[in-house]
């Protein structure tokens, strides 16, 4: 589904991925861990088409498409969706409002008419029910106000709404407590399929024991640098990433 | 990959789209203004002499006056002998019904999208159409007669209740107050008038659509409202205007007078052409606005929504006569190109107890400058007053200017007055997050200002409202990079 070959990025000149190759199949769960400054939020970020960041080299196709040539929201159309670390708020616009408008843009690029109201209600309410998120949440302005934890609920609240094929999770745990953890962990699991991938980057352990992955990937200094599988998370958390890289890659 | 300069760049460019001419033969004035102009103007609509009279003396006023200079607007100075005082499409009578009507001045109502008849049928709004000078049409005048409810053009007033029009035209905005108000009561043209009686509860929105279509002719159009004791009322202007090189003036009156438990809710939608990228062409929009609480307990709302025009020059204005009297102003100015808007509002507290709350909100894009002006004056008399100012502005880009010069002044010690004011910009975030869940760059501007907007959208009629934001996604149109 997803093929990232070589990929090379810079932020004001500077390299930050330097020949980051990564081959995602539908159906599968990859992490993607790593020190800070290893690069893992730039990863997604260029995967999302978000500016600021130089393609200096390399290719990544998501499916047959060349994805470093669509737009932020093409690629989203597309079916890629990026649960992100730091969702804005954007006054004056509700939550409900919000995700009418995105899930119809998204259709609306795909052909297909504006959802009808009813059948946006019930799947709003259902999901929205499932995550915890109450009624006065979806009524709010878009993450005005919201506490941490409902951010990311809501992130994920969105992530089921708008259907992807290919879920990029960008330290969804920071900043959770435990309860917070499994509501949003639980979200993340209802949507596997064997249609659908995830990409969930996280720095800690602690997200894979409730998203439990297929692959783990260890990232450091831009690049991959070990694959495993769900045992090379736990591996991580004894040893670290001073243990298991040396002290000059987990810097 | 488009960035959010690109963004900006293609928001300026954007095209106005309501440009186009309705070729419809009209009858119309050479150009010039002296007495002679005002007083053949006045037999043309078979005025009575005390209108005449009455306009003639505002036009010595107004040849006395100076163009005032305090305002933040730059233009060239407007020569007043080039402008046609006169302009009507030529037709014999004033049409019976909508089907008499030109299928000219239809078409264009039709490309603004207000098709006449699916108003008519479908909105439940009375229009009354004014084409250039004559109003042309007036729709659900029947059901609003059997309530005793009053709307009709100026001149039909000026015809048919001439002891209302007399009592109240220029009660509240005196022919001498300025030199626009000073011009337009010497030539206004016609405009809309509105008598609500006592007790009565307006069943429906009243609605008129300017539409400024012929090249070189100023528009002066005369609004009066009066809501009577315990009546309410709620009225929408729209205006819209085909391109033109020349810049044309348009130097309304709207007076509005509430006695005693009255409330009016007057909303604008205006989105005159505004020029091109260049600022060349579009309207001057000059206009005086104020409303009269007269009575106690009494309300006058102003809501508008501007989009348009090379210059906006008006502060919607409320006199707290009556006590416990309150006014509300609620504003969303956009400026674009090289568009100006110099506007605010003014609240001037006599009564007790009167309260007043401004929310202004400013977008400026491109070269624009958009300046918030308000007066709020509590008197000695206004024990308790209250005041509550709220001024937002929002930049588009980095070579536009958004301005707020409030002026407050409290002459009671029991008053009080708050102002806030607010300086914000569209992120890179916000834009990034918006185009991430599939929202194309010029519908998530478009989304961001109008939910920047949201507290004055609120207070716009249903209709009105969903046009209103259709609008700001009109004039962000064609922004993909």
């Amino acid at each position: 589904m997803l093929t990232i070959e070589n990929l090379q990025v810079s932020v004001e000149g500077k390299p930050i991925l330097k020949g980051l190759s990564l081959r995602v199949e539908a159906g599968r769960v990859h992490a993607i861990m790593g020190p800070n400054g290893s690069g893992k939020s730039t990863l997604a970020h260029v995967l999302a088409g978000r500016e600021g960041y130089e393609v200096t080299g390399g290719s990544v196709r998501f499916g047959d498409e060349d994805l470093l040539a669509l737009e932020p929201e093409e690629r989203a159309h597309a079916g890629l969706f990026l649960a992100m670390q730091y969702p804005v708020e954007i006054p004056g616009v509700t939550n409900m409002y919000f995700l009418r408008q995105a899930i119809n843009a998204i259709r609306k690029a795909r052909g297909l008419e504006e959802i009808p109201a009813a059948e946006f209600m019930r799947k709003v309410r259902e999901q929205a029910r499932l995550l915890g998120i109450g009624e006065e949440l979806l009524k709010r302005d878009l993450n005005a106000g919201f506490s941490g934890g409902e951010k990311k609920r809501n992130e994920i609240l969105q992530m089921a709404l708008l259907e992807p094929r290919l879920c990029i999770l960008d330290e969804t745990d920071s900043g959770l407590d435990i309860d917070a953890l499994r509501t949003v962990a639980d979200g993340v699991n209802r949507l596997r399929s064997p249609e659908r991938a995830f990409l969930v980057i996280t720095h800690y352990q602690r997200l894979l024991d409730y998203i439990v992955p297929d692959v783990v990937h260890i990232m450091a200094d831009g690049r991959i640098q070990r694959t495993g599988g769900p045992e090379l998370a736990r591996e991580l958390e004894e040893r670290g990433y001073e243990g298991l890289l040396g002290t000059k890659l987990a810097a | 990959m488009a960035t959010a300069l690109d963004t900006v760049k293609d928001f300026t460019e954007a095209e106005y789209k309501y440009g186009f001419v309705t070729p419809v033969e009209e009858e119309r004035f050479p150009p010039g203004l002296d007495e002679d102009v005002v007083r053949r103007l006045s037999a043309k609509k078979g005025e009575p002499a005390w209108l005449t009279e009455w306009r003639v003396a505002a036009l010595r006023r107004f040849f006395t006056m100076e163009m005032p200079t305090w305002q933040k607007v730059r233009f060239e100075p407007i020569d007043f002998q080039a402008i046609s005082y006169y302009a009507a499409p030529r037709q014999k009578e004033r049409p019976k019904s909508l089907d008499e009507i030109d299928p000219e001045i239809r078409r264009t109502y039709d490309k603004l999208g207000i098709p006449i008849r699916e108003q008519e049928i479908l909105a439940g709004v009375a229009v009354d159409y004014v084409f250039d000078s004559v109003s042309v049409a007036t729709t659900f005048k029947r059901k609003l007669e059997e309530l005793g409810v009053i709307f009709c053009s100026i001149s039909e007033a000026v015809r048919e209740h001439p002891e209302l029009v007399r009592k109240y035209l220029g009660s509240v905005v005196p022919p001498g107050d300025n030199i626009f108000a000073a011009l337009n009561s010497a030539v206004f043209s016609d405009g809309s008038f509105v008598y609500v009686p006592k007790g009565v509860r307006c069943p429906m929105e009243l609605s008129t659509y300017f539409r400024i279509n012929a090249a070189g002719t100023g528009q002066f159009e005369r609004t009066l409202i009066i809501a009577d004791e315990g009546s309410y009322v709620s009225y929408l202007e729209g205006c819209t205007a085909p391109i033109r090189d020349e810049n044309q003036l348009h130097a309304a009156v709207v007076e509005l007078v509430a006695l005693d438990d009255a409330e009016i809710k007057y909303s604008t939608v205006q989105n005159w052409y505004p020029g091109d990228k260049e600022g060349r062409g579009g309207i001057y929009n000059f206009v005086t606005k104020r409303g009269l609480c007269r009575g106690k307990r009494s309300k006058i709302s102003w809501t508008q929504v501007e989009t348009g025009s090379a210059i906006t020059w008006k502060y919607p204005s409320c006199i707290l006569q009556g006590d416990d009297s309150v006014g509300e102003f609620y504003s969303v100015a956009v400026t674009n190109h090289r568009q100006q808007a110099d506007t605010g509002t003014k609240m001037i507290h006599i009564g007790k107890r009167t309260r007043s709350r401004i929310v202004s909100k400013g977008i400026s894009a491109g070269r624009s400058d958009n300046t918030y002006r308000g007066l709020v004056r509590i008197l000695k008399s206004a024990e308790g007053a209250r005041n509550h100012t709220q001024c937002d502005s929002m930049l588009i880009g980095d070579r536009c200017g958004a301005h707020t010069v409030p002026y407050i002044e409290v002459h009671n010690r029991t008053a009080r007055c708050e102002h806030e004011a607010t300086t914000s910009k569209i992120s890179e975030d916000q834009l990034f997050y918006c185009r991430q869940r599939g929202i194309s760059e010029e519908d998530a501007v478009a989304l961001i200002v109008n939910g920047f907007c949201r507290e004055v959208m609120n207070e716009l009629p249903m209709e009105f409202a969903v046009e209103a934001r259709k609008l700001l996604g009109i004039s962000l149109e064609g922004s993909v990079g």
